[in-house]
């Protein structure tokens, strides 16, 4: 510590928060950032393919809107990020790092196809659905709402136990294939497949219709409750400050269990969407990796379920596009995994020229004191 | 085969596949210690897998006689490079640029397992080859025993017929709890983990300590994935081969109670579960997935003991998964 007393220059760079930013400038920084990452990303891909590219453009196009069957795909891929994004936020919003909606939808999954297959055949087909749709809920806020619990009242760190819950739901659905289907090939059919019991109806001839009108409205119905509802503000508040919360009457243990146990239900609707409306069968990846990559989501979209609409697009196009760039040009498919990893890097990071200002030293400055 | 000789197998079997473990887990020590928790550890572990094959590949393509020891430093190099790079991506844009930790550990979690499976499927391809790589030469030398121990019957078997890898994640392991026990640089690390400001206030370069632990954090835990594509799989890469030990290692931090010396038999203990399930004859194949079900369920019991407990030196570090700003409030 021999340095303490060495007379110190202004540092090179300083940074101070900002207050807040007008909202017009906020996306401007933003669509320039995401703008930057989609150059580096083109770059790279040219890098990789040398391809020409606008031709890597046009494919990534054509791979999400190339025919109708491909838009509703892509419709249907953001329907499930998006609803599971919406489901994590009220959780995220409080502060709460549920790391686990994965293991939360596999679960509401699990109760669903549990249902389609031991009273598929006894009840006709829209009672099923709707009992399915209890019985994931259920399940979904019991896989929540364990560790929402352990927060609540030993402040049990909640990051890693829903970490840790997603590969019990795993392993679970695992054993329950085993279970189900007894030549041990691990591989469960479609359910029902025959009398479609249980699996939601096709609307105007489209299969995914109902599922993406699902997710609509409960986009509509999250942003409702957030910001105008008593809980929603309650949400924010304990997100903000758990002390001021309790200052002002809250009771944070409460809202705390209550806002992961909505979280986790509305984990189960999207199991339940997918099990009832998409899959008709599951295996222990069936999420696929959405429940992480819903996080994502939930973050750069900053909480509101508007802008979470055009994230989940966005990811939802880039990883479609790189498929088909891969296949195109005989690629492997992890493109998509590739560039969906930067972009999110790239808004990420982006919050920091919102947040914060830099400050450079300003040169000659002591000389002018003097 | 008799009872004994199946037990010592299932024991070198456990060593085995606990090693990569205790390389995540150690370098996930480290680097929550300083207050970051990287979930991007199982990203990183596919790139230091990734790397070690790029740089042994590179070697053994443009040189007509590859010298065994350079294949081991050279792969060696480029994982610790590659797993080091990642991570200070995580340093800066966590540090530097106060990003929130669990989305950026996602995110790069989502990209090192991309990045991993990228190159592993099309890394031939940009060299004119086809079919799967395969690095016999590399893989062999970080196979080699040690000579001599290795045959001292079945106890060298068991305990001597690793490669040196096996030996490397211990002393990693040892010198880390060393180091955070004993020496100034731990005690101020711990701080950082612990309360940044009040480190910040006692003069301690807190941006700095966190870059540092994680990037040798990741660096270590990237030793990880090496292991498994050089040693386990013989310098073969397979897509998703790794699976999901990152977070096995992430659980064993927990599981250890943020101590490396504990992470070596936890992590050995979690490796036998991972492989026990082979090991034990007649099994349904349900129990088989409960036993691999177990790693998890144990580790949530002992969050939930620990928190209940509130025993001072069995907490997570305080500060863990917060940005620090020194001018906030």
């Amino acid at each position: 510590m021999k340095n303490n007393y060495k007379a110190h220059k202004e540092p090179l760079v300083y940074i101070t928060k900002r207050g807040e930013m007008p909202r017009a400038k906020q996306m401007l920084i933003k669509s320039i950032v995401i703008l930057i990452g989609i150059v580096f990303c083109a770059g790279l891909t040219i890098l990789l393919t040398n391809e020409n590219p606008l031709k890597v453009f046009k494919a990534m196009f054509m791979g999400s809107f190339g025919s109708p069957r491909k838009i509703w795909n892509l419709l249907q891929a953001s329907a499930i990020l998006l609803g599971i994004s919406l489901a994590v936020t009220p959780a995220f919003k409080m502060r709460f790092w549920n790391t686990g909606a994965e293991g939360q939808v596999l679960i509401g999954m699990l109760a669903s196809i549990a249902c389609m297959i031991y009273i598929g055949d006894a009840l006709p087909s829209w009672l099923l659905i709707i009992i399915s749709l209890f019985a994931s809920i259920v399940a979904g806020s019991v896989w929540a709402g364990i560790p929402g619990f352990f927060k609540a009242i030993w402040n049990t760190n909640e990051t890693l136990f829903t970490l840790m819950m997603n590969y019990v739901a795993a392993q679970l659905v695992s054993l329950l294939i085993m279970y189900w289907v007894p030549s041990g090939s691990m591989v469960l059919g479609l359910v029902n497949s025959n009398s479609q019991n249980g699996w939601f109806p096709t609307i105007l001839g489209q299969k995914y219709l109902l599922n993406i009108l699902i997710v609509a409205f409960l986009t509509a119905a999250i942003y409702i409750y957030l910001k105008k509802s008593k809980q929603g503000y309650e949400i924010a508040v304990v997100g903000e400050s758990e002390n001021t919360a309790r200052y002002i009457g809250i009771n944070v243990k409460k809202v705390i269990i209550r806002t992961v146990i909505i979280s986790g239900a509305l984990c189960g609707v999207m199991g339940w969407i997918l099990a009832a409306g998409t899959d008709h069968s599951i295996n222990s990846s069936a999420v696929g990796g959405n429940g992480f990559t819903a996080i994502m989501v939930s973050w750069m979209s900053k909480f509101n379920p508007i802008t979470m609409i055009f994230s989940s697009i966005l990811v939802c196009f880039l990883q479609k596009g790189a498929n088909e760039i891969a296949s195109n040009l005989g690629l492997n498919s992890s493109v998509g995994e590739v560039l969906t990893g930067i972009i999110i890097l790239f808004i990420v990071s982006s919050e920091f020229f919102v947040n914060y200002q830099i400050h450079f030293r300003k040169k000659n400055r002591k000389e002018k004191a003097e | 085969m008799d009872i004994f000789a199946k037990i010592m197998a299932f024991i070198a079997a456990a060593i085995v596949q606990g090693t990569p473990l205790l390389f995540g887990a150690t370098g996930e020590i480290i680097t929550e210690k300083s207050g970051n928790l990287n979930l991007g550890i199982p990203g990183i572990m596919y790139i230091g897998g990734i790397s070690g094959i790029i740089g042994g590949y590179l070697y053994e393509h443009f040189c007509a006689d590859p010298i065994p020891i350079l294949c081991v430093v050279i792969s060696l190099l480029a994982s610790i490079l590659g797993s080091a790079f990642i991570a200070f991506i995580y340093s800066f844009l966590t540090i530097t640029l106060k990003a929130n930790q669990n989305v950026v550990g996602l995110a790069l979690t989502t990209l090192g397992v991309g990045l991993g499976n990228f190159y592993g499927g099309s890394l031939l391809k940009f060299f004119g080859e086809t079919g799967s790589i395969s690095l016999y030469i590399t893989g062999n030398a970080y196979k080699t025993k040690i000579p001599y121990l290795s045959e001292l019957g079945i106890v060298g078997e068991t305990f001597f017929s690793f490669g040196f890898l096996v030996y490397l994640a211990i002393i990693i392991a040892v010198l880390a709890q060393r180091f955070l026990d004993n020496t100034r640089h731990g005690l101020n690390l711990r701080a950082i983990g612990e309360n940044p400001a009040t480190a910040d206030a006692a003069g301690i370069n807190v941006s700095l300590y966190k870059y540092v632990a994680t990037c040798v954090g990741g660096a270590i835990a990237g030793l990880g994935g090496l292991y498994f594509v050089m040693d386990y799989t013989t310098g073969a890469w397979t897509n998703n081969g790794f699976g999901d030990r990152g977070w096995l290692a992430i659980a064993i931090v927990i599981f250890a109670l943020w101590r490396p010396k504990s992470a070596i038999l936890s992590s050995y203990i979690f490796g036998g579960l991972y492989i026990a399930s082979v090991f034990i004859s007649g099994l349904s194949g349900s129990t088989k997935e409960l036993i691999k079900m177990l790693p998890y369920l144990v580790t949530i019991i002992v969050l939930v003991f620990t928190s209940s407990r509130k025993k001072r030196e069995h907490q997570p570090p305080a500060a863990l998964g917060q940005s620090y700003f020194r001018e906030e409030r």
